[in-house]
This record gives C-alpha cells, structure tokens and sequence, in this order.
C-alpha cells in the first residue's frame, strides 16, 4: 500500500482504460462517446510515462505520450465538428438515430 | 510516504472523474468530471517525474480540448433533457461486464507480469531532456503530426462550416 511501484500505475491506467470503454459501446450520446476516448487515451498516456519511469523507454515514453496527446487534439477538434454537422442535419447528437450516410 | 499519499490520491481522484463521465446524466456535469481526472492526472505524471507532460496535460487538455466539448455542450444547449436517451439495460448491463472483465484482466496481468526495473535517467521529465529526444530520434515524426493537426485544423472547418 505504502510503496508505490509500476503495478500501481498501471492498474489506474487500466481502470480508466476500462471506464473509457464503457463509455464508447454503451453511450447514444455523441459528445459522451468522445469523452469515453479521450478517458482512453489517457489510460494510454499513464502507461507510458509510467513504463519509462520503472521500467524500459525512458525519455521515448514520455515523446509517445506527447504524441498521443497532440493526437487527442486533433481528434477532438475533428469529432466535435461532426457532432456539430450530426446535429445540424438530424436536430440530435443521438448517434443511433443517425443512419444515413449522404449529406 | 508523501509519495503514497499523493499517489492515491491523485488516483482516487482520476478515477472517481472517469466514473463520473461514465455516470453523469447531463454532458456538462460529465465535462465537469472529465476536467477533474485530467487534473489528477497531471498530479501523476508529476509524480512520475515528468514535469512537461504534466505542463502540457493542463494546458492542452484542461485548457484546449476540455474547453471544446464545453463550446459545443454550451453551443447546443445538451442538457440532460436534450442529450440522447439512455441505452437499454441489457446495453449496460454487457458494457459493464465487459469493462469490468477488462478491468479484471488488465490489473491481474499487469500485477502477475514482472517487468525489467530501470532507474529513469535524473534528467527524465526536464524540458530540455524531452526535446533533445523529440526533435533528435523523432525529427520526421514531428513534422508529420504538424502536418496531421494542420489537415484536422482544416478538417474541422470545413465539417462543421457545413454549406459555404
């Protein structure tokens, strides 16, 4: 309890991993659905940094984690304009009422 | 001991803000909890002697994306009357035997498996450390994700721009 190691990290990586999951295949809610992501890539984010501090990668985890998050960026900005055009077009961000694929 | 109590704090933290994203009924109140892992998570990454991450983890998450989702919570008046229906049970009931076998999975391998201990370089979370590596080992990946943001920047105009 009073140590903390890799373990330690890795299981809080691991639980957000999971809550982010849940949140991606149970959601009907576009916005909620991306906030599950970005939970996950998050997840991702701690294990890496986590890794090169106890164990292998070093410095190269931490390049990795800086990556992802630039990539959280732009996966964002991109998901949250299409929940913008989803509900200009259905008058909803339900993302099951959304069928149809032509603008 | 300072260490251990920060850690679990920061952990409890981060992940009482994930089950609040995964419980909240109204998107702002979800924001609001994703916003508070994201700060928790910056105190670990502290923890972990990475202070730049830590730096960028508010800025860029706190302080850009956060901000985002709350424009467009704000922007399309999602309360919890107007955000999507919740799923049916059965739904909820398979997604959350699923995210608890995961759980269940990933900590009882990460606690079986031992991995080869390193002691993390002294210079390990500095700025100049950081970018030595980023803009020496991983010079064309970093142009290319400048690339990638700038096609996303793009990207996101024109979607949400909708007909000109």
């Amino acid at each position: 309890m009073l140590h903390v190691g890799l373990a330690h990290f890795l299981a809080v990586g691991a639980l957000l991993f999971a809550l982010g999951a849940y949140c991606v295949t149970t959601r009907k809610n576009a916005v909620g659905i991306l906030m599950g992501v970005e939970l996950i890539l998050n997840a991702a984010n701690v294990n890496f940094v986590a890794f090169g501090h106890y164990s292998w990668g070093g410095i190269h985890g931490q390049v990795f984690a800086l990556f992802v998050i630039v990539l959280a960026a732009a996966e964002a900005a991109v998901g949250l304009a299409i929940v913008l055009t989803l509900y200009r077009h259905y008058k909803t961000i339900d993302v099951t009422r959304a069928e149809r694929l032509e603008g | 001991m300072t260490e251990a109590v920060l850690f679990w704090l920061f952990a409890v933290v981060a992940v009482a803000g994930g089950l609040g994203v995964v419980l909240a009924r109204d998107p702002l109140h979800g924001a609001l909890s994703l916003l508070a892992a994201f700060f928790a998570l910056a105190g670990l990454f502290l923890l972990l002697a990475a202070q730049l991450l830590a730096v960028l983890q508010v800025l860029v998450y706190a302080g850009a994306i956060l901000v985002l989702f709350l424009l467009v919570i704000l922007l399309l008046d999602l309360g919890p009357a107007r955000a999507a229906a919740s799923p049916p049970g059965v739904v909820k009931l398979a997604g959350a035997l699923g995210a608890l076998g995961l759980a269940g999975l990933l900590c009882t391998l990460f606690l079986s498996a031992s991995f080869p201990p390193a002691v993390p370089p002294s210079d390990f979370g500095a700025v100049a450390a950081v970018g030595r590596v980023l803009f020496i080992d991983y010079t064309l990946p970093f142009e290319a994700i400048s690339l990638l943001l700038l096609a996303a920047i793009l990207g996101a105009v024109v979607v949400a721009k909708g007909k000109v």
